[in-house]
């Protein structure tokens, strides 16, 4: 179950957040009240170059305490103020939103070629692994993840989404099988600019969670999903792999088709399965990611979860049924479903 | 004072009525239990090894093997076999031997660790419908990529490695022509060849009629450098330096004159009838840095084209161990557990030294991990792996593949009575006489070899499918499709593994 919906304004024209709401509650039937969430990009034109930081506190003692003096270790706060929040009588508030917009001392992270991502992606693992109370769950550049436990008409409500103004839109109706329903739990799941939002059920979790912890990310959202998260930053901020080729590691063509392709490509294709095997996902899953520069969407190999896509003049959507996008823009001119593992990109144009 | 005998093992009758007197248990029991005398069939019990040859042969199945029942008085510390072994120790003052794996009731850690399956919210994968990927690869890979970029096209810079192919991650472990017959062998490498996977040499060299099967082969180099010369090390796939043996760690091996025969003297490159031993140390080997130097004197001398193993026992730190070898440039490291078989090692070491495969596995593979640098060399598990379920559970404790030793001999007929060393394996296995090892015919053996390998590799496809993984590399260090049944929490620790119901 899970539903699923992204759509990216490839000439980065901002959209508000009514109609991915609309899109979203179409889905209800594929939720069950217990985590929705929405991320957009574009959203802090006032702070563009400040990562902006979302908290969820338990209280705003000790916890908030302790985040302020990692922060400020590590750099500047430039703005902090509590995410707006309105009541909703079928929402439980149980933790309180916070905003930070950060400047990160580049001169903290030495022996990296991106220092400032480096720091905010280690002071996330640091503030989730080590302060009772806070959990950094949206980390990047001018965009914001806003999730709750509640259904998406609700979650869209208690932050007023249609406050804020992207070019690209992650949304997620959540039906949780494996972990409770519980605000961290909500997707999208997002470290620096990287924003996931999935249906499904990655059987490799334990191969793919050990290999990004290896790698120095700590998984603390006790969801299989927080390792995609990590595994598009280590392998495309950290490695610099194209993004379509991120996809091709995490769901590579099986090796027949491999073995018939021609030398340079074999050889690619092999040399990437080998090197990123541990990073192969498993188990039915259907994926949305985005970046700053845009989004890709993809599923597993033998494509067990539904994904379609919706094009209509600079929009791209993709979601997990045609009406969502249908309702999302009426006017949508293409539509059609991608082949299992085959990515999706949508990029600005710009 | 004479101490007397110990009473017999095993107890043979014969079903006189059912008996034709067709004599093939005379013919076949190498260890004399049977013989003619005016017309009739006597037995000497005491001889019997239960190999149980004399009746798979007979056609009447007109003979009753028994355990002897213990006919001493009965005592929790003062068991038979300790009593036994005192006798015989008093007696001779000798090492005790002993062939095959560890005899002793240890508890059996595959068998409290229970595998996943998907129910309802994500589907399990039907392996006759749908690709199952087994192929493996064995050898260095890289940490990440690197690209070259032109006007917008990306190209790979990386070079990988050499690698060894397997269609299964399954392999034959080393037993040496000498250990082992020429024609078990020869089983062996044919069934290996048939199922796209690779066999070891051990440390006897390489007998000539193994040579078409070369591409299948590691060749192996143990501390006596039998048969190793230049020809040797070209002719191997991949080659592998063993420090040490799961069911013998910390002592060398000892191939008594009486084996080495004509042909394997020329294979080991050692005289006619003379023991073959092969000291317990390296004596160019004393530190990581000495390792290293072997490593890659062998890669120079073949000209960085072959992956390089490094074998050795699970021993207490033998983490610590497999990541500096993990640093020394080779390509795999084998880790050899406890229960691991041998033809011939003293009965205290085998039942008493080292750590049980499950646990080194799944510690090797975690202390590569938190270094980062599992990636660097793959992993191969052996040391008594019985069953599909053992490899299945062994890769998601963190092997890339597994080495089979016992299993592969028993699908030629051993019966694990455990007398290897004695040079008489009336099914023509663990022996150079020639007319016991004329008993196994290449053919029939390597068939039935494959089938085995081909039965385990549908097993473990069809438990992937189970828990919903269709590549191996899914299956490989994923813990979370593993639980512990009745194992204490050191151990879970140890594992990284959850408590069932967790």
């Amino acid at each position: 179950m899970c539903g699923i919906i992204g759509v990216i304004d490839r000439t980065m024209s901002r959209m508000d957040g009514s109609s991915i709401k609309e899109a979203l509650s179409l889905m209800d039937e594929r939720g069950s009240g217990e985590g929705a969430g929405y991320v957009a990009y574009g959203i802090y034109p006032d702070y563009a170059d400040c990562y902006a930081i979302h908290v969820f506190f338990d209280n705003l003692l000790e916890p908030k305490t302790e985040v302020d003096c990692i922060l400020q270790k590590w750099g500047r706060i430039v703005h902090q103020e509590e995410i707006p929040t309105y009541e909703q009588p079928g929402l439980k508030k149980e933790h309180i939103p916070w905003r930070y917009f950060f400047k990160p001392y580049t001169d903290l992270m030495v022996g990296t070629t991106n220092p400032d991502d480096d720091n905010v992606k280690h002071l996330v693992m640091t503030v989730n692994s080590t302060v009772e109370g806070a959990l950094i769950f949206s980390s990047g550049i001018n965009l914001g993840v806003f999730k709750a436990s509640g259904w998406p008409e609700d979650v869209a409500n208690f932050y007023r989404i249609e406050d804020y103004k992207g070019y690209i839109w992650l949304a997620h109706n959540r039906y949780p099988t494996n972990t409770s329903g519980w605000w961290g739990g909500a997707h999208p799941f997002n470290l620096l600019d990287w924003s996931v939002v999935h249906n499904g059920e990655i059987t490799s979790y334990g191969t793919n969670r050990r290999y990004v912890e290896s790698n120095g990310y700590d998984c603390t959202m006790s969801t299989d999903t927080e390792v995609v998260a990590y595994l598009f930053d280590l392998l495309g901020r950290r490695h610099g792999l194209p993004s379509e080729t991120v996809v091709t590691a995490l769901a590579p063509p099986f090796w027949d088709v491999i073995d018939e392709m021609p030398e340079k490509k074999e050889e690619f294709l092999r040399t990437l399965r080998l090197t990123y095997g541990p990073a192969l996902m498993n188990g039915p899953f259907a994926i949305v990611v985005a970046t700053k520069d845009g989004i890709v969407g993809f599923t597993d190999r033998i494509k067990l979860r539904p994904l379609v896509v919706g094009e209509n003049g600079s929009r791209l959507y993709i979601s997990s049924e045609e009406a969502a996008i249908r309702t999302m823009d009426p006017e949508v001119e293409t539509i059609y479903m991608p082949r299992a593992g085959e990515p999706v990109i949508g990029r600005v144009t710009e | 004072m004479s101490l007397g005998s110990v009473p017999l093992k095993y107890k043979i009758s014969i079903d006189r009525d059912q008996c034709m007197k067709c004599m093939r248990c005379v013919d076949n029991c190498s260890y004399g239990v049977y013989r003619i005398e005016d017309d009739k069939i006597l037995i000497d019990s005491r001889k019997c090894t239960a190999c149980h040859r004399c009746i798979s042969m007979c056609p009447r199945d007109a003979i009753n093997l028994q355990e002897k029942p213990v006919d001493y008085r009965s005592h929790p510390l003062w068991t038979a076999e300790a009593r036994e072994d005192v006798i015989n120790q008093a007696r001779t003052g000798k090492i005790i031997l002993a062939g095959m794996g560890n005899a002793r009731d240890y508890p059996i850690i595959f068998d409290r660790l229970v595998l996943d399956a998907c129910q309802v919210t994500n589907p399990s994968i039907d392996p006759l419908r749908e690709p199952m990927e087994l192929r493996t690869y064995i050898g260095k890979k890289p940490a990440k990529l690197e690209f070259t970029k032109n006007n917008g096209d990306v190209e790979l810079k990386t070079k990988l490695a050499p690698n060894l192919k397997l269609d299964t991650p399954i392999m034959i472990g080393h037993m040496s022509y000498g250990a082992i017959s020429l024609n078990a062998q020869l089983s062996l490498a044919k069934a290996v060849a048939k199922t796209g996977t690779f066999m070891g040499t051990g440390e006897g060299g390489m007998h000539e009629s193994i040579y078409p099967y070369q591409n299948h082969t590691i060749v192996q180099i143990a501390s006596g450098r039998f048969g190793v010369d230049i020809n040797y090390l070209e002719r191997g796939a991949a080659i592998e330096i063993k420090v040490g043996q799961g069911a013998k760690p910390g002592i060398g091996g000892h191939l008594p004159g009486e084996k080495v025969c004509s042909d394997v003297s020329c294979t080991r490159m050692i005289p006619l009838g003379s023991d073959a031993i092969s000291p317990a140390p390296h004596h160019d080997i004393y530190s990581i840095e000495d390792l290293a130097q072997l490593v890659r004197s062998l890669k120079e001398a073949t000209n960085w084209e072959k992956p390089v193993f490094v074998k050795i026992a699970a021993v207490h730190n033998v983490a610590a161990i497999a990541a500096g070898i993990a640093r020394s440039d080779a390509d795999a490291v084998v880790v050899d557990g406890f229960k691991g078989g041998t033809g011939a090692a003293p009965k205290v070491f085998r039942d008493n030294v080292g750590i049980p495969i499950e646990a080194a596995i799944a510690a090797v593979d975690e202390k590569l991990n938190e270094q980062g640098i599992r990636n660097k060399v793959s992993l191969i598990a052996s040391g008594g792996i019985r069953n599909s379920a053992d490899i299945t559970k062994s890769i998601a404790l963190g092997a890339d593949a597994v080495y089979i030793g016992t299993a592969s001999l028993i699908a030629l007929g051993c019966r694990v009575c455990g007398n290897c060393y004695r040079g008489l394996c009336p099914w023509g296995i663990a022996t150079q006489k020639q007319e016991l090892v004329d008993r196994i015919d290449p053919e029939i053996g390597s068939e039935n070899v494959a089938n085995l390998i081909n039965a385990w590799t549908l097993e473990i496809s069809e438990l992937m499918g189970a828990a919903g993984l269709n590549s191996i590399e899914s299956l490989r260090g994923n813990r979370e499709r593993l639980r512990g049944y009745m194992l204490d929490q050191g151990l879970l620790d140890v594992l990284k593994i959850e408590s069932v119901g967790a």
